[in-house]
């Protein structure tokens, strides 16, 4: 199996809380990985760190076999969906624009059709795209992230806010593109029982990381469900 | 109107000038607007100001001045911001007070206002010599070439940093060329519209197309074309009734964006 990502003891210490606490683990090429924990679990520092977002932290994140402190080369190779894209409501660009600003050959012309046609957003590709929806601004942006035909795609949390349609067809076009394109999903979720469907890894993460594996023997596990469960329970009387 | 008047060299020159300027501030402040940077041209005018009384006093052409104050100050600006955490607006008008502040001292310095404070301050396109033109018209063809090249990264910085830093795109030398480009694009802007109107030509013509256009090149033109014909229009009319072409201009742009307020809430812009 090849390695895409290695992650070793990784930690982020904020002032006031660490965020990621000797985090270690491995992503072998086309593993679906979903990762769970809840709010502040430290999901999105995870991210931040092996984007190279968030460059203070200890321990060692490779892409590739490289350290990415030493190259920002590992880029090219990965697709990023942010949580929810932030941009100006009204900015003037459409469908066919967003989707060209992540196109790094600019001459390759045909590959944004191709891709908006392979998310079904092909006919909005002359819309503003402050106009769509927040399923159809959705794919506009896996479209985006999809461009440069990314070895990796990386998704943070990407269905706040959707409506259930636009999920279903979400998560059948990352099924395609893991099985059949053979593209390694990184992909941080709320959802168990989507993860549960989709993910053939788990990865559970509460500033520690408590469960890496499989994700059968994660849902096999009802200890694991239910102190994950737990977790997020807390967490989330604690917000209220 | 008497065709006359486009006989005289003055008036090629203006009317050169004033369209590669209309040009120039609406491409540049067009990516300033859509970074909720409207009232940078402001700023920065308004510290070239100080610049400019500075070189009165000290007798280098003004303009020279001007241009190495107000890239100073737009690298200020972006560095206050990163920095310092003051947020972008509490940054602009430290600087915008300071320029004008320095300004006046200065002049208080070297005997107070003259002609020339004033033609700095209300633009004096009419009077523009065929070396201002030169540079002008240079200054915005370089700029208007590395927009061109850069616009991928220009854009994507300007839509989403984040994104575009994931990218690998180098957005924090991006935000740097982008001040540096509207520090240079203010000051050549001051001989057409002066020191007090500069943010309309980055601003208004931006704001009305971003109403009409759906895509950013079309927005761009869209813009480009407002902020020619407020110019062109302004220089003229001006002219042939003997009023300040700076006032005329802005007025006229802001008469654009009137009206299209009034087509847009009468429903009949649609965006679809």
């Amino acid at each position: 199996m090849l390695k895409v990502v290695e992650i070793n003891n990784l930690t982020v210490q904020y002032p006031d809380v660490k965020a990621l606490d000797d985090v270690s683990f491995v992503i072998n090429q086309g593993d679906f990985l979903g990762i769970i924990g809840p709010n502040g679990a430290g999901k999105s520092t995870l991210f931040d760190s092996m984007l190279g977002l968030n460059t203070k932290y200890k321990g060692t994140i490779k892409f590739f076999g490289k350290d990415i402190r030493k190259s920002k080369n590992y880029l090219k190779e990965i697709g990023y969906v942010p949580q929810k894209p932030i941009f100006e409501k009204n900015f003037p660009v459409t469908v066919n624009d967003v989707v060209r600003m992540g196109l790094r050959n600019e001459s390759d012309e045909n590959r944004i059709d191709e891709i908006l046609q392979q998310l079904w957003i092909h006919e909005l590709s002359n819309r503003r795209i402050g106009e769509l929806s927040g399923g159809q601004q959705q794919r506009v942006f896996i479209a985006k992230a999809l461009v440069n035909n990314p070895k990796i795609l990386i998704l943070d949390e990407p269905v706040t806010g959707i409506d259930q349609q636009s999920i279903e067809l979400f998560y059948s076009i990352l099924r395609e593109l893991n099985s059949k394109q053979k593209i390694t999903i990184i992909w941080s979720s709320h959802d168990l029982d989507a993860v549960n469907q989709l993910a053939n890894h788990v990865a559970c993460l509460n500033r520690t990381l408590f469960f890496h594996g499989e994700s059968e023997k994660f849902f096999s596990d009802d200890k694991l469900v239910k102190q994950y469960s737990e977790a997020s329970m807390q967490e989330h009387m604690h917000h209220h | 109107m008497s065709l006359e008047i486009l006989t005289y060299s003055f008036m090629h020159r203006a009317l050169i000038s004033g369209i590669a300027i209309a040009i120039l501030c609406s491409v540049v402040g067009l990516f300033l607007v859509l970074r909720r940077y409207s009232l940078f041209g402001d700023a920065i005018a308004h510290s070239s100001f100080g610049g400019i009384a500075l070189g009165l006093l000290v007798g280098i052409y003004p303009l020279w001045t001007a241009y190495g104050v107000s890239i100073v100050s737009a690298l200020i600006i972006t560095k206050l911001k990163d920095r310092y955490n003051i947020s972008g607006d509490a940054s602009i008008a430290v600087l915008l007070s300071s320029g004008i502040a320095i300004g006046l001292v200065i002049i208080g310095f070297s005997g107070g206002f003259t002609i020339d404070i004033f033609s700095f301050l209300f633009g004096s396109i009419l009077l523009v010599s065929v070396d201002d033109t030169v540079l002008i018209l240079s200054l915005t063809g370089i700029i208007l070439i590395v927009i061109l090249l850069l616009y991928r990264q220009i854009l994507y910085s300007t839509f989403n940093e984040e994104q575009a830093k994931v990218s690998g795109i180098p957005v924090e030398k991006i935000n740097y060329l982008i001040v540096f480009m509207a520090g240079i694009t203010v000051v050549t802007s001051i001989q057409l519209v002066g020191v007090l109107l500069i943010s309309a030509l980055f601003v208004i013509p931006n704001v009305t197309a971003i109403m009409y256009g759906k895509g950013f090149k079309q927005t761009a033109i869209i813009s480009m074309s407002f902020s020619v014909f407020s110019v062109v229009t302004g220089i003229l009319i001006s002219y042939v009734f003997d009023i300040t072409p700076a006032g005329t201009i802005v007025l006229l742009s802001i008469g654009l964006l009137a009206g299209t307020m009034v087509i847009k809430s009468a429903g009949l812009l649609s965006k679809n």
